[in-house]
């Protein structure tokens, strides 16, 4: 109970926000508004499981955001060119797998520090898509949208797959000797390598996994409209490691649940339609999602500084 | 006579180890008092209890004849006490000029600097104490004993009449001892007082005055330099008899295990190492601190791996070049700082137990929850391990306990070497002597077992033979039961002095 406090605090909260709702606001309960914005919530859980991973293993990745509008682009671009589409759902995985692997090969092969590889990375690879594509839009073949089903089966695939990726994550970081590696490197890399693991090749391999769930994440939003926007994805790192943060994933690695990332991202994605439907001017959403940050930066701060005293 | 610094009756505990026990010490003008005493005497308690880091449990502090209460880092910097460690605590990237200029100038933040004067002062400091090293050179440039010669710089800049050197010597060739025995004569002649610590005995008879020995957290003496003889000095830096409260030894040794030849490591400092140990057998690795042990042990564990000389494990010539071929080829080594590195304190004890045998324990990718927790309660149990349960985070355990932990992860892999460094550094009488009980019976067992260890009495009481290294390399090989005069004598380098 103690030890999951974090996340139970962040349950709790979108709980008494969910309740708060249906008193105050039972309109926001509407299904399809719920849908669609569980829907466009889908990819950006997959990219926040694969942020939760890094950060557990002490790292970050900032370049998300360029990795999932390069995805995006290649992915968009295999479609019209004729290919199936879970060829070019594979292909886009592949593409984001390299990108997470040339990330990986920098910080875990030439041990340089995590922030300033992805920083470097997110503005080479934005900038290289904007001079190839000159922000021209791709138009997607008919029968890429929704897979080619009706909307609302569309949006339930992409909610469910969602699901499915989290619960086997979940699962794998508890269940699997990889998931405990993570967290073994994460909360102290020189103990993990006294003990025989090798922290680089874990490090490597989370951010190898990292762009292969941004890489699906990507195809996961492209499939919702006809078009790919060039510039998707931007602020995408800032809205998962926000999540994840919120979720009580301890910033400093080691420590967190994936369950609790989902919680972090739901309460963040509902605060605007909330605001919405009790009648409170809109720009109070961000303020409203910076307070609820510091305030899971605060509860960290406490609890480690409770530890070490 | 003048006494710049009386310390009388001073103590001063941690937890439940007493580091002093009522330390009386004294330094007049112009004198160099070398202290001296094995690892863990109290040394370094001593020193930082002058310099204001410590605060005394009891007893008084008298500096220039006038009592003083409530020493702070400052407050001992303003009354002219500077202390210039080994390791010099200078900023790397910054210059000569500043570094002297940070410690020297006490102006505030937006007080304008004038550089002229700073580099000027730095040139004289430096110049009065004979050193050719420009005021505009990065610190990051300068070699070890130049940069304590600008911490020595310092002090005299800031007028220290106390001046505490910890073991100023360790990396400095013949050369720059000569320049630096120079600086303290002329500091002393200045009037001065000099607190001079080092392990080398020929040294303190070059330089001191008078010496003081501390043993076990008490002062055993001050001697004038002059009545003192080396053999005199190991004599009572040993002093106890060894007690008899060790178990033991059941085993006799079997093939040899572990055999290096010329094993070097430039990087970490380990210089042609020859050494066998064999089944059965306990061979503890005596020295003092800096002597290259614990660099020794890393470099067979493949964290600095070996740059040339050969390892034999079981007759075979191997390469080790990571932990994990460590572990592979059956060697297990228990870190010495448990804390950091060998338990994960916030994963429960059954994790941290699992932490080195995944591949055999979980065929497959899957963790098995059930095998991990009847492993645990197995070691649990075996070791006494006071916990409430396989479930019981590493961090809640007492520090002797945590050490068993540490212990069972490395049994778990079933080596065939275990090497053990400081294994019961920290730890409380009561579980220091069930881990003593543990060895001897992974010894009996079969294990062939290296033991580092800075206590005296447990090397002597605890191994079948004592390897004593020196600046990287084993300098003699000594019986179980040997003499605790010899092993220091050869671990200070005055063999034929304890003769």
């Amino acid at each position: 109970m103690k030890r999951y406090f974090r996340e139970i605090s962040v349950a709790g909260a979108l709980v008494v926000l969910l309740l708060a709702l249906a008193i105050f606001a039972p309109a926001f309960y509407q299904p399809q508004p719920l849908i669609s914005l569980l829907t466009r919530e889908a990819p950006t859980l997959v990219v926040a499981c694969g942020m939760a991973l890094v950060i557990i293993s002490r790292q970050i990745d900032i370049s998300v955001g360029s990795q999932f509008a390069v995805c995006s682009v290649s992915g968009g671009l295999l479609a019209a060119q004729g290919w199936p589409l879970p060829l070019a759902c594979l292909a886009s995985i592949v593409v984001g797998g390299l990108m997470g692997a040339f990330n990986g090969w920098l910080i875990a092969g030439l041990r340089l520090p995590s922030i300033v590889v992805t920083l470097a990375t997110m503005v080479t690879w934005r900038e290289a898509l904007r001079w190839l594509r000159q922000g021209q839009f791709v138009n997607l073949p008919d029968g890429t949208q929704w897979f080619g089903l009706s909307q609302s089966a569309g949006q339930w695939t992409l909610i469910v797959a969602a699901l499915i990726i989290l619960i086997a994550l979940a699962f794998s970081m508890k269940h699997l000797a990889a998931g405990r590696f993570v967290y073994a490197v994460g909360t102290d890399a020189e103990a993990a390598r006294l003990a025989g693991i090798r922290p680089q090749l874990t490090t490597f391999a989370v951010f190898v996994f990292m762009g292969a769930l941004v890489g699906l994440a990507a195809m996961m939003n492209v499939v919702q409209s006809p078009q790919v926007d060039p510039k998707s994805g931007f602020g995408l790192e800032l809205k998962v490691i926000a999540a994840v943060v919120v979720g009580g994933v301890a910033i400093s690695g080691g420590r967190g649940k994936l369950w609790g990332v989902f919680a972090g991202l739901l309460l963040l994605a509902c605060i605007s339609p909330a605001l919405t439907h009790l009648h409170i001017e809109a720009y109070w959403e961000k303020a409203i999602q910076g307070a609820i940050i510091l305030l899971a930066v605060v509860a960290d701060g406490l609890r480690t500084r409770k530890q070490t005293n | 006579m003048k006494f710049l610094l009386q310390l009388s009756a001073v103590t001063k505990s941690f937890g439940a180890v007493r580091a002093l026990k009522g330390v009386s010490f004294d330094l007049q003008a112009g004198e160099v008092h070398a202290l001296l005493g094995e690892n863990g005497a109290g040394k370094s308690t001593l020193i930082k209890v002058i310099t204001g880091a410590h605060q005394p449990d009891g007893g008084s502090i008298a500096i220039n004849g006038e009592r003083v209460t409530h020493l702070t880092p400052a407050s001992a910097h303003k009354l002219g006490i500077a202390c210039i460690y080994q390791q010099p605590a200078l900023f790397p990237d910054l210059t000569v000029a500043e570094n002297i200029g940070l410690r020297l100038e006490s102006a505030g933040a937006f007080h304008r600097v004038n550089w002229a004067a700073r580099t000027k002062r730095a040139l004289e400091l430096l110049q009065r104490i004979g050193a050719d090293i420009s005021p505009d050179a990065e610190v990051r440039s300068l070699s070890m004993p130049e940069q304590q010669l600008v911490e020595i710089a310092c002090a005299i800049g800031a007028g220290a009449r106390i001046v505490i050197m910890d073991e100023p010597t360790a990396s400095l060739t013949q050369k720059e001892q000569h320049l630096l025995f120079a600086v303290v004569k002329d500091l002393r002649a200045n009037g001065v007082g000099v607190i001079y610590i080092s392990h080398r005995l020929e040294e303190i008879f070059a330089l001191a005055d008078r010496v003081t020995v501390l043993r076990d957290g008490e002062s055993i003496g001050t001697h004038r330099v002059e009545e003192m003889n080396e053999a005199l000095l190991i004599k009572l830096m040993v002093g106890r008899e060894v007690a008899a409260i060790y178990p033991p030894s059941e085993s006799t040794p079997g093939n040899v295990v572990l055999s290096l030849k010329n094993l070097s490591c430039a990087a970490g400092g380990v210089n042609q190492v020859n050494l066998e140990v064999r089944a059965g057998e306990i061979v503890g690795l005596a020295g003092l601190v800096g002597a290259g042990r614990t660099e020794l042990a890393r470099t067979l564990f493949g964290i600095t791996p070996a740059d040339f000389g050969e390892i034999y494990l079981s007759g075979q010539c191997v390469r080790i070049s990571s932990p994990a071929e460590a572990v592979a080829h059956g060697i297990a080594y228990v870190p010495e700082d448990r804390r950091r590195h060998g338990v994960i304190l916030e994963m429960p004890i059954a994790h941290n137990m699992t932490m080195a045998i995944h591949q055999r324990i979980f065929p497959g990718a899957w963790l098995r929850f059930g095998a991990e927790k009847t492993l645990a309660l197995d070691y649990i149990r075996d070791l006494a391990i006071k916990a409430y349960g396989p479930g019981a985070p590493g961090g809640s355990l007492s520090g002797g306990n945590q050490q068993k932990v540490s212990l069972a992860r490395w049994l778990a892999t079933k080596p065939k070497l275990l090497i053990l460094d400081e294994p019961t550094q920290g730890v409380d009488v009561g579980a220091k002597s069930e881990i003593h009980k543990i060895i001897r019976r992974l010894a009996k067992e079969g294990l062939a077992v290296l033991m580092i260890s800075s206590d005296l009495p447990e090397v002597l009481g605890m191994s079948d033979r004592i390897a004593v290294m020196r600046e990287g390399t084993i300098v003699s090989e000594l019986p179980g039961k040997s003499d605790a005069h010899e092993v220091m004598a050869a671990a200070l380098g005055q063999t034929e002095a304890a003769k």
